[in-house]
């Protein structure tokens, strides 16, 4: 008992010796959400990203950093949908900060934000990892991050009131240059509309909503199992009847499978960034959206 | 496709689709989970399992042979509200060819105390320890390392309250405190009116650029022990009677963990190395209870410790390859020669160790199925042991830990 009670005053000496931060700690469960992140808050905001363009945010290790940043965080950003449902739930038990549980003003799930595409009518694992929220990938669509941005302007505003000018200004601004971007966007990928598609993973049907591209098939057999030879074959015959132009993949994934499709079929593969930082001209969400559109109309051509 | 919507339009949009989603998560209230788990195993010989040196207690052991199934779990578990969160395991498992069911954990943690408190109570696994509080399902072998056989009779659980708290720091920091029952082995007997065993732990841990992650634990456990009883020299208990140990236990341990992935992505490949050392130390009194008046007793000091450390690869998506090593170490003093033949506390000079190597493949990261071989020298028979796996889980998807 005595012990406990030592224990227990170490604890609220070691509290006391480390004070709050000026700056609002953020801990974004994706590069898309820290980036936008900083958009909206610059200064005022400390960014953290529990993961890289190089690392597939469905599988995560709730590793002892991961968990000393989330103590820490007055607002976690994630996409929500159960993209993060293997890691995240372990984070908010262990980490035991109220400010951030889900319901709290300091927890945003990006996909509650938006309409979510591919709601399954019905669930069971044999169809491989389907999200009952639907799609969870919703970044890509640059009209659906508009709406995102909005909310989550909104919500530093609730949770750092003393700055909400700081935050209205920047959302502003943001959406003012964003809309600009959008317009330039759709002008330069009109003739992405109808291209038709390979993809790796289901993590591209935000953007193809928004491009008009045409997925025809994918990769994994069914999401988030691995590809197999007879399934490439299946997809060779069936690209030999109606053609693709192109095989997209993340910097995440292996491009094996890609690869051997191509010499398969002639089809040429992409890697697309996916997120901030997926590749060296990604360095934020503007550059994300120049870049992808760039290397799909070079690849479509 | 023009774009332009009031800040304020957007939020209450967003608002209602928020609300809508937490209807459709309001569905998966509770999570409920089912872990399938199924073996056959094929061992070199038919003695009984003991380690010299130690009075095995709890669930130690090496299991059937043949067939069998093992622990099969049933899982429940949600936030009760917005303060606290319950779980309950049920094990369904056959002991001499009766179904059993166990109730294997039953707690409520709290959620968000502030401050990075939280506070657990009921039965759980003890926080000691890397594999401790990890459920079976989750190990990345077949069985548990010697010295969980040894020291904990596979794994320490107890029935009380824990108190935890993660420091505001960088460096990931976790302190633990328990306070519980003493009822289950290394303690028994639930002395000083059921509140007879304390725990200590602490846990380190951060990132070493983006491709390493690491944990290091310190632990300690003590008890006030009385009339725990254990299996000792098996072949004549009958004739000698059951070691019943009072007295005071303590346990101390240290754990490394060290995970490795290329940039962080485990998906193609990655390596996990584990280590951990326990000492135990006990004094006190074993009697051999034999149902008589007078049954041999001695006085008893002793020490017994060991370790294990394992290297699990994933070669390629799904297919991974462990290599484990274990050993152990007792060095008892035992007045009474009797006792100290009788009751397993002779370590006979023989140092238990054990090699093991095993082969998994992951269909999904719901199923698993494991082939396993060991060279078991745990004792004078040598053995040559293989063990084939099933693990599966069923419905919510659980989060594991690091």
């Amino acid at each position: 008992m005595k012990r406990l009670f030592a224990l227990l005053g170490t604890s609220l000496l070691l509290t006391a010796a480390f004070p709050a931060a000026a700056q609002l700690n953020v801990f974004a469960c994706e590069p898309e959400w820290a980036a936008l992140a900083t958009e909206l808050g610059g200064n005022k905001v400390e960014v953290y990203s529990a993961t890289t363009a190089r690392q597939d945010p469905h599988h995560i290790q709730a590793r002892p950093s991961l968990i000393a940043k989330v103590r820490r965080a007055d607002l976690v950003v994630c996409s929500g949908a159960e993209l993060e449902v293997g890691w995240l739930p372990m984070l908010l038990r262990q980490a035991g900060n109220p400010a951030v549980l889900p319901g709290k003003p300091g927890h945003f799930e990006a996909s509650a934000f938006v309409v979510r595409l591919e709601i399954p009518q019905q669930l069971d694992r044999s169809m491989g990892d389907v999200h009952a929220s639907g799609n969870p990938h919703v970044h890509l669509d640059p009209r659906r991050l508009a709406q995102i941005a909005d909310a989550l302007a909104e919500r530093l505003i609730t949770i750092d009131p003393a700055n909400a000018g700081h935050y209205r200004k920047r959302q502003e601004a943001f959406a003012q240059r964003w809309q600009q971007a959008i317009t330039g966007w759709e002008k330069q990928a009109a003739p992405l509309q109808g291209v038709r598609a390979v993809v790796h993973h289901k993590d591209w049907v935000y953007l193809f909503d928004w491009l008009g591209l045409v997925e025809v098939g994918a990769l994994e057999p069914k999401p988030g199992l691995p590809t197999s030879v007879g399934h490439l074959a299946a997809l060779k015959a069936e690209l030999e009847k109606e053609p693709a132009k192109i095989i997209l993949h993340t910097a995440y994934q292996n491009d094996r499978a890609a690869r051997r499709l191509a010499q398969m079929s002639g089809v040429t593969v992409v890697q697309l960034p996916y997120t901030v930082g997926g590749n060296e001209r990604t360095a934020d969400l503007f550059g994300l959206f120049d870049d992808t559109i760039e290397r799909l109309l070079a690849a479509a051509q | 496709m023009p774009y332009k919507r009031p800040l304020s339009a957007a939020v209450s949009l967003g608002l209602v689709l928020a609300t809508c989603s937490a209807h459709a998560a309001a569905e998966f209230n509770p999570e409920i989970s089912l872990i399938l788990d199924g073996r056959y195993t094929r061992y070199g010989n038919d003695s009984e399992y003991e380690l010299p040196g130690f009075m095995l207690g709890g669930e130690a052991g090496r299991g059937e042979q043949g067939f069998q199934l093992g622990h099969n779990e049933l899982v429940l578990s949600a936030h009760i509200d917005d303060l606290f969160y319950g779980k309950m395991t049920t094990v369904l498992a056959d002991h001499d060819g009766a179904t059993e069911v166990e109730l294997e954990e039953a707690y409520i943690e709290t959620l968000g105390l502030g401050a990075g408190a939280t506070i657990k109570a009921g039965r759980f696994f003890s926080g000691i320890g890397y594999l401790n509080d990890q459920h079976p399902h989750s190990w990345d072998f077949a069985d548990a390392p010697l010295v969980y056989h040894g020291l904990f009779g596979t794994q320490l659980r107890d029935d009380g309250l824990q108190l935890s708290w993660v420091a505001p720091t960088d460096l990931y920091f976790k302190l633990g405190a328990e306070m519980t029952r003493g009822a289950q082995f290394p303690a028994g007997g639930a002395a000083n009116d059921g509140q007879g065993a304390y725990a200590l732990f602490a846990k380190i841990g951060g990132d070493v650029g983006a491709s390493h992650s690491w944990q290091l634990g310190l632990s300690h456990w003590s008890a006030k022990v009385e009339g725990r009883t254990s299996g000792g020299h098996a072949h004549d208990v009958a004739l000698a009677g059951i070691p019943t140990f009072s007295g005071d236990s303590a346990i101390s341990g240290v754990d490394l963990i060290w995970k490795w992935a290329p940039d962080g992505n485990a998906s193609e490949h990655n390596l996990k190395l584990q280590a951990e050392y326990f000492v135990r130390d006990e004094e006190g009194t074993v009697v051999m209870d034999d149902g008589t008046a007078a049954p041999e007793s001695s006085t008893y000091d002793g020490q017994q410790s060991g370790w294990y450390t394992q290297a699990v690869y994933q070669f390629m998506p799904r297919w991974r390859v462990g290599l484990r090593y274990d050993q152990l170490g007792a060095d008892n003093t035992v007045v009474n020669p009797i006792v100290l033949a009788e009751s397993g506390l002779d370590d006979e000079d023989h140092t238990p160790r054990r090699k093991s190597i095993m082969l998994d493949y992951s269909r999904s990261e719901y199923s698993r199925i494991r082939l396993q071989y060991a060279r078991d020298e745990a004792y004078w028979d040598d053995d040559n042991s293989i063990m084939l796996q099933y693990v599966m889980s069923l419905g919510a998807h659980g989060a594991h830990q690091f």
